[in-house]
């Protein structure tokens, strides 16, 4: 196979496992739950107050 | 103990990405350089042979970019879902570079390596040239950015803290892109990438001659890099110096861990070769080498640029008392470990009282209560992140990983130094070929470019530990709710993801340099 194609299916294989799966399945950002950027705030300070 | 397990599998996760990335990033920072030095000779020329020389590097070029482009990203993943609190404390300082270093420099950077890959025969010489330069430079600016956020990470300049969504709001621009960390930080990791380039061509180059083909191929690849990789050296030694001067000046602790310094002195010695004593602890008084040879006076120069100079060690650091100058040049005394909790405390809570009255109906009290709160959050934030820790040990990094790392790195830096004067030297008596020794050498520098260049970013991360934020935030306080379990799946998960792109990169890579630069065909 051409080197150039080979390096096109890495390429696509790559982005395919980090956007499609990792991305879906493994990283969900914690603070998406949350609507709003108050409730966000909210709970980062009660994290950082809170915390022992 | 599963808060302890989360952090530190966390950490490993991010050590393990962070370090395969950096496998793929160096050669694309110097290679992208050298080739553009290389079309220009061809634009100049019209010499043929430096066209295929040009062709063969770039083919290179594009095996390590199509296996590491994208590999950072899962870096920017891991901030959202490990580091959630640390990614919403930062705010848009983070945010900012990166978002920059995206839609920027790497898209300039893509945009014209396809140029540079299919345009060969489709697009003028001189456009040709033009896109391989500004690939090269695109792949450096991309690096400027990311390490903007991370310069900003050990040396938090240029921002307000804002209570109430407990962000920081960045006040300078400008002071958070030229912070001497950013700066020294560009510098010396460019260079590196310099000098891991012309390793890897050189090494490339005497396995040629040492098959007897491609001799002048081989021969002018291993000038232009040799030049090239001295240049780098020199740079890394300066830069290297700087780095440190910075260091002193924004994060003491790390050069003490660095040297296994636990008490300092004016004209404190730098240890060129050594050994520490396992048994030493902050607070015993083991000696904290089991053996050592010093350079009198050197971590002084090193440090401070005047050998009588003082630098603090870490049980000074605990204790404080000593007098510094600080990133602003104004002369302090060094506050205590236990002065830095309690003002840390201080801070926390006038955070935690912001944000119970920051909704308050009765204007009255709200307005009184967050006033006082700010105040005491302005005078204190600065050792916010010392509100977390409770044991002085809880502040020193891990003393023989950033010890020994940095010397594998200065000691590697010195054999390079060596490697290239001989290599230069041996091109110019034109004897490479017939020194079976040599090309074994140069070939076995490939993985100890590699190694000195990660020790490098060892010495930087572990030595800055606890910090995700210098002095504002400790790991332990910057990680998620998710569950351990979940980040050993993924660690398990990159592991093997890397593994298979490394193996393909050096298969692929291997593959086109058995072709040679006769078997590349453009298009
Ligand atoms: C020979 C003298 C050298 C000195 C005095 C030196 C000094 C330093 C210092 C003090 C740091 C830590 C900077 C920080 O934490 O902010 C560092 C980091 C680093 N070094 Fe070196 N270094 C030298 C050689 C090298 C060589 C030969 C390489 C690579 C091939 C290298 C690659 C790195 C890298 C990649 C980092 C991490 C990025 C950074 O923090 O700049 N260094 N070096």
């Amino acid at each position: 196979m051409e080197v150039g194609k080979t390096l096109w299916i890495i390429i696509l294989i790559k982005l395919v496992v980090i956007f499609l799966i990792l991305r879906i399945f493994f990283f969900k950002p914690e603070l998406s739950s949350y609507d709003s950027d108050e409730q966000k705030a909210s709970h980062v300070i009660e994290n950082l107050t809170k915390l022992p | 103990m599963l808060l302890s397990s989360l952090v530190d599998a966390s950490r490993l996760q991010f050590a393990l990405t962070a370090m395969y990335h950096w496998l793929f990033v160096p050669l694309t920072l110097g290679l992208g350089i050298l080739i553009a030095i290389f079309e220009t000779k061809y634009y100049r020329s019209g010499d043929e042979s430096w066209k295929k020389l040009t062709q063969f590097w770039s083919r290179i070029f594009a095996v390590n970019f199509a296996c590491g482009v994208a590999t950072g990203i899962i870096l920017e993943f891991e901030f959202g879902t490990n580091w959630s609190n640390y990614s919403w404390f930062v705010g848009d300082i983070f945010g900012a570079p990166l978002a920059i270093e995206g839609i920027f420099a790497f898209f300039l950077e893509s945009t014209f390596f396809a140029v540079m890959y299919f345009g060969w025969n489709k697009v003028s010489k001189g456009f040709h040239l033009l896109s391989t330069w500004l690939t090269a430079i695109g792949a450096n600016i991309s690096a400027y950015w990311i390490l903007t956020a991370n310069g900003w990470m050990q040396n938090p300049v240029g921002v307000a803290f804002n209570p109430a969504t407990a962000r920081n709001e960045m006040t300078d621009f400008w002071g958070i892109v030229f912070s001497s960390t950013t700066l020294s930080k560009f510098s010396h990791s460019v260079m590196s990438g310099f000098l891991v380039a012309a390793i890897v061509v050189i090494a490339i180059s005497c396995w040629y001659l040492k098959k007897k083909r491609n001799k002048e191929f081989s021969m002018r690849s291993i000038k232009y890099a040799g030049f090239f990789g001295l240049f780098a050296i020199v740079m890394l030694m300066v830069t290297g110096h700087s780095s440190a001067v910075t260091v002193a000046k924004t994060q003491p602790m790390k050069l003490a861990a660095m040297e296994g310094l636990y008490r300092g002195e004016n004209g404190t010695p730098l240890v060129g070769v050594g050994l520490l004593n396992p048994k030493k602890e902050w607070n015993n008084d083991e000696d904290p080498y089991l053996f050592h040879i010093s350079i009198p006076k050197g971590l002084s120069f090193l440090a401070n640029m005047d050998f009588d100079s003082y630098v603090p060690g870490i049980n000074d650091i605990i204790e404080g008392g000593y007098k510094y100058v600080d990133k602003n040049g104004e002369e302090k005394t060094a506050i205590s470990f236990q002065e830095k909790v309690e003002r840390g405390n201080m801070a926390r809570r006038a955070l935690a009282l912001y944000g119970q009255h920051k909704d308050n109906p009765d204007t009255l009290v709200k307005n009184q209560v967050l006033s006082q709160a700010q105040q005491y959050l302005d005078e204190n934030f600065e050792y916010f992140g010392y509100g977390f820790l409770k044991d002085p040990k809880e502040s020193i990094p891990n003393v023989p990983v950033t010890f020994y790392s940095f010397r594998i790195m200065v000691m590697l830096g010195g054999y390079f130094i060596l490697f290239l004067l001989v290599c230069l030297w041996m091109w110019k008596k034109k004897i490479i070929e017939n020194k079976k020794w040599f090309i074994f050498i140069a070939i076995v520098s490939v993985p100890l470019v590699y190694i000195c260049a990660e020790a490098g970013w060892i010495v930087a991360e572990v030595g800055r530990q606890p910090w995700t934020i210098q002095d504002l935030l400790p790991v332990q306080a910057s990680v998620s709710g998710v569950s351990s379990g979940n980040v050993w799946t993924t660690f398990i998960i990159f592991a093997v993801l890397f593994t298979t792109l490394l193996i393909a990169e050096l298969k692929i890579a291997f593959n086109q340099i058995k072709k040679g630069p006769e078997g590349i065909k453009w298009n």
